[in-house]
């Protein structure tokens, strides 16, 4: 188990890197805490698997340093770094049974058999696979191949950190939410150093303490799932989290208040971004009221989801989606109001000023 | 729909019939024919029934041509397979060298089976081919031509030269299908060198290599020009193949019972070989 920091690490797969478009990854620089369980979030193709295969030594990285325990290991071999790394894809030893799967990982590093017996078996009943033992891996199905996978993973006790690239991608669900939970639970009990990349953001906020959201090569926040939804530090974050996602709209400041065509808001407290091009309001559908008084929306759609209703207006032409609750009513002539506790300002993309 | 039940659907397989029957049936009926019949020429025959065989059978000249030709195909395999293999890991997986590596494999391959044999009639001589001059120069008195155990070595070096590219090439294309997750799984997992090759590229290969053993079992043990060639069959008989002898039986020495007899004994062991390993083959897909 061990604190890992990433050190001003860019990578970039091409041989010759010249501007930052050549770089899969940009640059990261951000410590993983001892024990801590990240979800890292991200879109496909973002940069998440390269920045596992970087952290396990698959990958060496064009520039930076990766420290374990304040160690530096960037020139350390895969073995050496003693790493578990959990593949999307399952990975499988075809002619050896199960059992010989999950002791393969302890008996290259000379473990006493009569542990490997121990660890594998247990590792077995969690992955629920122990009537399966003796039997050869070749003819199993997908998902359990894939807790094969994982079964690897989670059979070395001792490792620095487990990375779990989007592990559960092709297991049924109700078999993704009990292994997740037991994931949870092995945590709490070995407090490893978890990181566990997905692109599904419920999974990625039940599962971690702290969610790292990547976008393009970079990781633009890291923070509580309630951090994210609250204060998200990019518009990307605000996008992608939460459903549907924030309301991102052009704006003009002036003094101490936004303007979106010929409407004004008064802001929380007062921005003077520094010359940006382009500014930017976003506020979530939650905190927007939607009534009698305020700026007059035209109502495009009203999708009833169960627990809510998602109406989508317009605001001149401005397109923004307002959550409203099941009992509630949308007057004929509706009108909108933003809850100045949900007012985020972005100044080209990032978050420069809000509650 | 009622169905038709007749026997016209006959007629549809009677051209591939009538084609095999040519090519394949009425040939092997003629050899068939003379191997149980005598001739004193005047084209006269005698009923022989199974004499030729039992002779054949029981023949010294028969059963060391069979041996050698056995042993020619053990020696070959035991030195093609494993360097096959061993060509095929280290050969690139991508970048310049793998077209490189793929035509210069092929080479040998394109080469007529005569003209391997001439282009190692002349390598090997000690005037003027350049392998023959070198172990020569290195006091080694090489000559092909009147040792036998020279003449062997020079037979397998030339096949080894000529067929193990078939193998690597066979290798590698299962080596390929491999996708990199594999290698990395294995690297996260500890996985020596060895085990890397036993657990992750020998499964993937192994169908392959049971088609190379094929392959080679059945060209190795039905080899004629390239002997031929090089040795015609010498010094004495130590390199003459069963195929070899034949020839030497059915053309040199016009014995056309004895000579047809064999032949379908050789042809019953190809026969035989051929359908033991289909059935390890199906066998072992059927495991899958
Ligand atoms: N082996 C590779 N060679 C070249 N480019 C790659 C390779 N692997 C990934 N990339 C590129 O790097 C970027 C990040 O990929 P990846 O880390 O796999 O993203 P993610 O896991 O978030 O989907 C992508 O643009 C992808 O095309
Ligand atoms: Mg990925």
């Amino acid at each position: 188990m061990a604190r890992i920091d990433l050190n001003h690490i860019r990578h970039a797969y091409g041989p010759n890197p010249k501007s930052d478009k050549d770089y899969a990854l940009r640059e990261v620089h951000h410590s993983w805490e001892d024990g801590g369980a990240y979800a890292l979030l991200g879109p496909s193709g973002c940069g998440k698997t390269t920045l596992l295969n970087i952290i396990s030594g698959l990958i060496h990285p064009s520039h930076g340093q990766l420290l374990f325990n304040g160690q530096d290991v960037t020139n350390l071999s895969t073995q050496e770094r003693n790493i578990a790394q959990v593949f999307q894809f399952p990975v499988i030893y075809d002619t050896m049974t199960v059992y010989d799967n999950l002791a393969f990982p302890l008996r290259n590093r000379g473990v006493a058999e009569s542990e490997i017996d121990v660890k594998v078996r247990e590792t077995l009943e969690m992955i629920d696979l122990a009537s399966w033992s003796g039997k050869k891996a070749r003819g199993l199905t997908a998902d359990q191949k894939q807790k094969i996978s994982l079964g690897r993973g989670l059979v070395r006790s001792d490792v620095n950190a487990i990375l779990f690239d989007e592990p559960l991608t092709v297991i049924d669900p109700h078999m993704k939410w009990v292994l997740r939970s037991q994931l949870k639970q092995l945590h709490q009990r070995f407090g490893y150093t978890m990181v566990y990349v997905t692109h599904d953001q419920t999974e990625a906020l039940t599962f971690a303490q702290k969610v790292v959201v990547m976008y393009d090569g970079e990781i633009v926040q890291i923070g509580t799932p309630e951090e994210l939804f609250e204060r998200p530090k990019h518009t990307f974050v605000g996008y992608f989290i939460g459903s549907p996602g924030m309301n991102v709209m052009p704006v003009k400041l002036a003094g101490g208040t936004a303007q979106i065509g010929g409407h004004q808001i008064q802001l929380p407290t007062p921005v003077t971004p520094a010359d940006a091009k382009k500014i930017e309001l976003g506020i979530r559908p939650e905190y927007i009221r939607i009534g009698r008084s305020g700026m007059p929306v035209k109502i495009a759609k009203v999708e009833d989801i169960g627990r809510h209703k998602i109406v989508r207006t317009r605001l001149e032409n401005q397109d923004i989606a307002v959550i409203v609750g099941e009992g509630e009513d949308i007057p004929a002539d509706p009108h909108i109001t933003f809850d100045p506790k949900g007012i985020n300002i972005y100044a080209d993309s990032w978050r420069v000023g809000g509650n | 729909m009622e169905k038709t039940w007749n026997n016209k659907a006959w007629f549809m397989v009677l051209p591939v019939l009538l084609l095999v029957a040519f090519s394949a049936v009425i040939p092997l009926m003629t050899v068939v024919n003379y191997s149980v019949q005598d001739t004193f020429g005047n084209n006269q025959f005698f009923w022989a029934g199974t004499e030729w065989f039992t002779e054949m059978l029981t023949s010294e000249r028969f059963h060391s041509a069979l041996g050698r030709n056995l042993f020619f195909s053990f020696i070959i395999l035991l030195i093609e397979i494993p360097l096959g293999i061993v060509i095929a890991l280290n050969m690139p997986r991508k970048g310049w060298g793998v077209p490189v590596c793929l035509v210069l494999m092929a080479l040998p391959l394109l080469i007529p089976w005569n003209v391997v044999g001439t282009i190692w009639q002349v390598f090997g001589r000690v005037d003027i081919g350049l392998l023959g001059h070198t172990l020569e120069r290195l006091g080694i008195n090489y000559n092909y031509v009147q040792n036998p155990m020279h003449a062997w070595f020079t037979v397998i070096i030339m096949d080894v030269w000529h067929w193990t590219s078939l193998v690597v090439l066979l290798c590698y294309a299962g080596l390929v299908s491999i996708p990199d997750a594999f290698y990395q799984a294995a690297k996260i997992d500890g996985a020596s060198r060895w085990a890397v090759f036993r657990y992750i590229q020998l499964p993937k290969m192994n169908r392959v290599l049971l088609i190379a053993v094929l392959l080679r079992f059945m060209d190795s043990f039905m080899i004629y020009t390239e002997p031929f060639v090089v040795t015609g069959g010498g010094p004495g008989n130590s390199t003459t193949f069963l195929s070899i002898d034949l020839v030497k039986m059915a053309v040199g020495q016009f014995d056309l019972g004895p000579a047809a007899a064999m032949s379908l004994i050789y042809f019953l062991i190809i026969l035989l070989m051929s359908w033991v390993f289909y059935t390890v083959m199906t066998n072992y897909d059927a495991e899958r």
